[in-house]
């Protein structure tokens, strides 16, 4: 099985248990992700659709590179890749 | 009371400062890298990120995720966080409004910088608690 590092933005790190980043098994961005909200309970539904697909406010890179410009969650992982969850950030005075 | 204290060095405000300035009269955004500490959070480093909403960037911001990776990537390697969030409200008060409110993230602190033409009026922070934004205290 392919390991990657998942890092966790501090806004979701109470699912975590404070931690910044968790290892997950999986061949794929999406089992990669499925594998870290068995370990996780209540990340996912903060993180994806129920159909699977990131949340409007969220973006899912890997790598550099934001997983909707490459295979979306069915881009394949190699062992050692790194997946950042990314809050999408914004606002403004109206 | 309020819910913290956000520890920020007056040379990272003036940084701040500048930024707002410069931007104005559109909006302008960034991140906030530093260390926690139960209620109290320091700030170490600031960063200006891209505004992407460029339809209405005189009153809405969108911070560039791109950014966004590239802090978090500088902040770990110097054994930081991303402990918050800084954008503009050019003349408008350095109060949340609905739409900051729509956007907001628990547990980081959003800095809030009122700018004029005649520079910046006023900075205040705050942080989610539940549903609602609650003032946390600058200190220098």
């Amino acid at each position: 099985m392919t390991t990657v590092t998942v890092r966790i933005p501090t806004p979701l790190r109470a699912y975590t248990r404070g931690a910044d980043e968790v290892r997950a098994q999986g061949a794929t961005v999406a089992e990669a992700l499925r594998a870290l909200g068995t370990a996780c309970d209540g990340l996912l539904t903060r993180v994806l659709t129920p159909e699977g697909e990131p949340r409007q406010f969220v973006n899912i890179y890997l790598g550099s590179r934001n997983v909707r410009a490459l295979r979306g969650m069915e881009t394949p992982v190699n062992e050692g890749d790194v997946i950042s969850i990314v809050p999408a950030v914004a606002g403004g005075s109206a | 009371m309020t819910m913290g204290t956000l520890f920020l060095a007056e040379s990272l405000g003036s940084s701040l400062d500048a930024y707002a300035r410069g931007a104005y009269p559109n909006e302008t955004c960034g991140l906030l890298l530093g260390l926690n500490s139960g209620r109290e959070r320091l700030v170490a480093q600031v960063r200006e990120a891209r505004n992407l909403n460029v339809e209405r960037a005189q009153d809405r911001f969108e911070l560039d995720p791109q950014d966004f990776l590239a802090a978090d990537r500088e902040a770990r390697a110097a054994g930081l966080d991303v402990v918050g969030i800084w954008h503009t409200h050019p003349d408008h008060p350095a109060q949340p409004s609905a739409t900051d409110r729509a956007g907001a993230w628990p547990e980081w602190s959003y800095v809030i910088l009122s700018v004029s033409r005649d520079g910046v009026k006023e900075v205040r922070s705050w942080r989610l608690n539940g549903d609602d934004f609650e003032e946390e205290t600058i200190r220098s």
